[in-house]
């Protein structure tokens, strides 16, 4: 009985100094962790959406709370007005969850571009949402008032040969991020004027 | 047969340096030596979970009862593998999306807890520390070879390990031997090591 009592002490109290270790060391490295990911994941496809603004969108960014979920934005200012900005929208792609950003035009309500961050499609077929240039640019000036659909579907979008699941996937999340975009705009503008030079 | 601290630190140079004379940990030895920057920051990585968990088997090798020292090994491996792939994350993000899920497997690796359940749980903290650093030295140096022969003969060049930096070895008409690269090149390199070892060391 001794040895069971023993055993059970030992093994929880190792678990538990090994929780509370890892709970500091998660602490102490959660904003250093999340710039990473802004910057290796994230970043390239805000900065290409973003090309030509005068700042940095990286660093001029703000958060608004949307009923449940924060969502991050990142400015851009253009001609000394910050009328652009990116977020990211999620929609459901053939292996998963396909991150999308989407860059507005807060006047126009025009898109300034589209980057695929995250996913896990198909390597040469639904990697090409991500790797193929002319696909995302083809979402350049449409407006995201309206429904974006593959043109199978009677829309305008020219899905990738070979990975339909993918092309709706990114259609549907663009879209989707419109309903979001309509009900924050004011806000959005509010904010992002703070970054105004 | 007591060994110096120095002795038990050098051991895991040659005679018993791990993926060659112990043949252990193979798995990431193939998988991760496409690059000297990949080799070296897994052996690093690796080197880091051995050293802090020899210490704190050692350490508590008295209170550990010996029915349940498996998973006590397993919290305390696993407990520095997730520091170290946070760190890795916080500080070396590319290499991090490098190694991807070859840093969590080092919890499993047979070198790690090999030399917890060989050495570490007989023997004192300070050869404890030392074990684990040659062996960890030695499997870093080991994957650092393998990378570099993998690399220079499979892409032409050669990456400095913790940086951008890359050199360009052949120039620029060099047509890569990419059968070095992929798996099946990495095991004929392993045994191409291996063999030449066996004959540096008759």
């Amino acid at each position: 009985m001794r040895d069971v009592i023993r055993m059970i002490v030992v093994l929880g109290v190792l678990a538990a100094v090994s929780g509370w270790l890892l709970w500091a060391v998660k602490m102490g490295t959660a904003s250093q962790i999340e710039y990473q990911q802004l910057k290796f994941v994230k970043g390239p496809a805000i900065k290409k959406i973003l090309e030509g603004s005068s700042n940095d969108p990286l660093v001029d960014r703000f958060k608004i709370q949307d009923g449940e979920v924060e969502r991050n934005f990142y400015v851009g200012v253009f001609d000394g007005k910050a009328n652009a900005v990116a977020y990211e929208t999620f929609g459901k792609g053939f292996g998963g969850d396909i991150g999308i950003m989407v860059g507005v035009n807060l006047e126009t309500d025009e898109l300034l571009g589209i980057g695929v961050t995250t996913h896990s499609e198909t390597p040469g077929l639904g990697s090409r949402a991500k790797d193929d240039p002319s696909f995302g640019a083809q979402f350049k000036g449409m407006s995201i008032q309206e429904p974006f659909k593959v043109k199978a579907d009677g829309g305008k979008v020219d899905a990738l040969s070979g990975a339909t699941v993918t092309s709706w996937g990114v259609c549907a999340g663009v879209t989707d991020s419109a309903k979001f975009y309509k009900t924050l705009k004011p806000q959005l503008i509010e904010q992002a004027q703070a970054f105004a030079k | 047969m007591a060994k110096t601290v120095v002795q038990e630190f050098t051991k895991g140079l040659w005679d018993e340096i791990p993926p060659f004379r112990l043949v252990l940990g193979l798995c990431p030895t193939l998988a991760v030596t496409k690059t000297v920057a990949n080799g070296v920051g897994m052996g690093v990585a690796a080197t880091f979970v051995l050293v802090c968990s020899n210490i704190l088997v050692s350490a508590l090798r008295n209170v550990i009862p010996s029915q349940v020292r498996v998973p006590c090994f397993i919290i305390i491996i696993a407990t520095f593998v997730v520091v170290v792939e946070l760190v890795m994350q916080a500080f070396t993000y590319p290499l991090f999306l490098q190694l991807g899920i070859f840093i969590p497997l080092i919890v499993v690796n047979c070198i790690i807890l090999g030399r917890a359940e060989a050495f570490a749980s007989k023997n004192g903290v300070v050869p404890s520390t030392a074990d684990g650093l040659g062996i960890g030295v030695g499997f870093t140096l080991a994957l650092a070879v393998l990378a570099a022969i993998r690399e220079v003969f499979g892409a032409g060049t050669l990456s400095v390990p913790f940086s951008d930096t890359v050199i360009h070895v052949f120039g620029p008409s060099f047509q890569p031997f990419t059968f070095m690269v992929e798996a099946p090149g990495a095991f004929v390199c392993l045994g191409l090591v291996l063999a030449l070892m066996n004959l540096a060391g008759k």
